[in-house]
């Protein structure tokens, strides 16, 4: 059965972020064959729309306002129910981002649909769209399906793998007029801490750092690896509360779940409550001075030792490799 | 002010998770208040301390989410009340869960609404929002900050690790994100206390819902354990071969670099 699916794409500093690729690529699967089609919200974003239908997107429907430029759910919400109201999808699906979790269950209760959020991988089988996501902080997983109305999830960054850009594909981008009323919440102030280079959640690459790293200072052999490989820093709660760092990088159960290819834990002892936020990594490496430590047990390459002498020379390594790749 | 709290019993941080029967094993598993829905409860307190008022704490469960609400009480909420689905509801989802609390608060004139933002077990995060909804009042996801003067509002929200200070006014739910305090251990005279305060049980019927009303939309078909991780390989030797042997082995052998 073919469908009609929405993707939201969403913007972060004016461009589209790689979630909302992934997202067009999950809705690809769940279209059967259908139609998928982009969905902008925001000021001044129709020139993304291109981009959308080189990732993959048929069509793209554009709303645009002034009362758009942050997003909002109240806004955000009237935008995107305008939009389900003229296309009357099948499908939906959003990235699993701050935006994406504050907006879909909003937009499922006001359509009265089923939401299944998180999702990691999703595939047609036996007639029905079958995704996957994780449970009991990716301890478990359950596969789910939507029995009654549409087929509405949310993916999660870093799970499933984009199309390929293609440039030579072309699809409408039209604009549709919503006006937005009464934004019953707005936003005064918006505080930057963490969104300096890479974003953590969409990161390929995670260098860790927990209380073995000892200091703030500790962290810059961190950023320099970071940087050589194009990742971005993140942290137990152990350092963030001998603050060695902003809380924004803590990662675990109560902080951010990443799901990078490669995650290097330096000087993390491996709580349960860190690999909540860590463990579903394609690929873990932890580098700590106690051969006793847990997080050996989840990592798929270890190293015993001081990181202060790992990191860096791991570091220059990979600077030899970049240079000859 | 009249304040509700939105609770789930969730399993154990700690707990290691089983599966028998197709689904997870709860035989001898500890259960604990969500931690997300503790830093609602103490959050709520603190707001009916500063601004008068009383706290309801809400479960959607079985009986044995007594114990959790009976703590919540011990913490220092006035009453709590578990609508209790055992005999009604066999495979909720997120739609049956907030239809039900929705049909509970709508006539009950609340000002402010509290919940976590996410549950550790399912992990969807969408019962508050889908509430807020549901009742038609404003909503802020994943706070660290409350600030009320008399009906306006100024919340601080965690966006992956930004802030964003939003304006807004009662009636309102949040969700609440870790930092937004420390949640207190109820105290032995709290305890003694909580055995006295109101727990209300309700069914289905005392709300006039019918089974059909909140009838999921989603269906769980599967639930599996990851692929058990083989050994990792611990490196050894000279630390500066083992570097290279591990950058060698990220290239090569995983991939990822
Ligand atoms: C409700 C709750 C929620 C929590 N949520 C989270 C969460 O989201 N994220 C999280 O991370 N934690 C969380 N925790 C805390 C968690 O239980 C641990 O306390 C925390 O992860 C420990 O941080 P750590 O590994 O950095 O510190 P430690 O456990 O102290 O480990 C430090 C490690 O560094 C190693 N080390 C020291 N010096 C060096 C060196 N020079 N070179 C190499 N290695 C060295 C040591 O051998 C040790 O293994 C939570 C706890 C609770 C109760």
């Amino acid at each position: 059965m073919t469908r009609k699916v929405l993707v939201l794409g969403e913007t972060r500093d004016g461009s589209l972020r790689n979630v909302s690729f992934e997202a067009i690529a999950a809705a690809k699967t769940v279209a059967d064959g259908g139609e998928v089609i982009g969905v902008l919200i925001g000021e001044n974003v129709s020139a993304l729309g291109t981009e959308l239908v080189q990732y993959g997107a048929d069509r793209v429907v554009v709303v645009e306002g002034e009362k758009l430029k942050q997003y909002t759910s109240d806004g955000y919400a009237q935008a995107l129910l305008a939009v389900i109201e003229k296309e009357s999808p099948e499908g939906l699906v959003l990235g699993h981002t701050s935006q994406g979790k504050d907006l879909s269950p909003r937009i499922a209760a006001k359509l009265s649909s089923g939401l299944i959020s998180d999702t990691t991988a999703v595939e047609v089988a036996g007639g029905n769209v079958v995704f996957t996501r994780p449970i009991y902080s990716g301890k478990a997983f359950e596969k789910k399906i939507v029995t009654d109305g549409l087929i509405f999830a949310t993916v999660r960054p870093n799970n499933i793998a984009p199309l390929a850009k293609d440039e030579s594909r072309s699809g409408e981008v039209a604009s549709l007029s919503v006006e937005i009323k009464d934004l019953r919440a707005i936003i005064k102030e918006v505080v930057r801490k963490a969104s300096e280079g890479v974003d953590l959640s969409e990161a390929k690459v995670v260098i860790s750092g927990g209380r073995g790293v000892k200091s703030a200072e500790g962290f810059e052999p961190l950023k320099e690896l970071a940087n050589v490989l194009g990742g971005a820093v993140g942290a137990s709660r152990g350092a963030c509360d001998a603050d060695y760092c902003d809380y924004s990088l803590q990662i675990g159960q109560t902080g951010k779940v990443v799901t990078p290819d490669l995650y290097i834990a330096c000087g993390i002892s491996g709580a349960i409550q860190h690999l909540a936020g860590m463990s579903n990594s394609k690929v873990i490496v932890a580098i700590n001075k106690d051969p006793e430590a847990n997080i050996f047990k989840v990592a798929d390459y270890g190293i015993v030792g001081d990181l202060f002498e790992v990191v860096p020379l791991l570091t220059e390594e990979f600077k030899k490799l970049k240079v000859h790749s | 002010m009249n304040i509700y709290v939105l609770l789930k019993r969730t399993f154990d941080t700690e707990e290691k998770i089983t599966i028998s029967g197709g689904k997870i094993n709860e035989d001898g598993a500890e259960f604990i208040i969500n931690p997300y829905d503790e830093y609602a409860v103490e959050e709520a307190i603190q707001v009916r301390d500063s601004n008068g008022g009383e706290v309801t704490v809400i479960s959607v469960g079985t009986e044995e989410a007594e114990k959790q609400l009976r703590t919540a009480l011990a913490m220092g909420a006035d009453k709590a009340v578990l609508i209790n689905t055992e005999d009604d509801v066999e495979n909720g989802d997120q739609f049956t869960t907030s239809k039900i609390i929705a049909e509970y608060l709508k006539d009950k004139e609340a000002d402010l609404i509290i919940g976590g933002n996410v549950a550790i077990d399912g992990g969807s995060g969408q019962v508050g929002p889908r509430v807020a909804e549901l009742l038609n009042i404003p909503y802020v996801t994943t706070i660290t900050k409350l600030e009320i003067d008399g009906t306006n509002v100024t919340v601080t929200r965690d966006v992956e690790g930004d802030s964003e200070v939003i304006e807004t006014s009662l009636p309102l739910l949040v969700t609440a994100q870790q930092g937004l305090n420390e949640p207190r251990y109820p105290s032995l005279p709290g305890i003694m206390k909580a055995k006295k305060k109101p727990l209300d049980e309700l069914e289905l019927d005392d709300l006039d819902l019918e089974e059909d009303d909140v009838e999921a939309k989603t269906k769980t078909i599967e639930i599996y354990l990851p692929p058990k991780k083989e050994a990792g390989k611990v490196l050894s030797g000279e630390l500066n071969d083992q570097v290279k042997e591990l950058v060698h082995l990220l290239h090569t052998e995983a991939k990822v670099v």
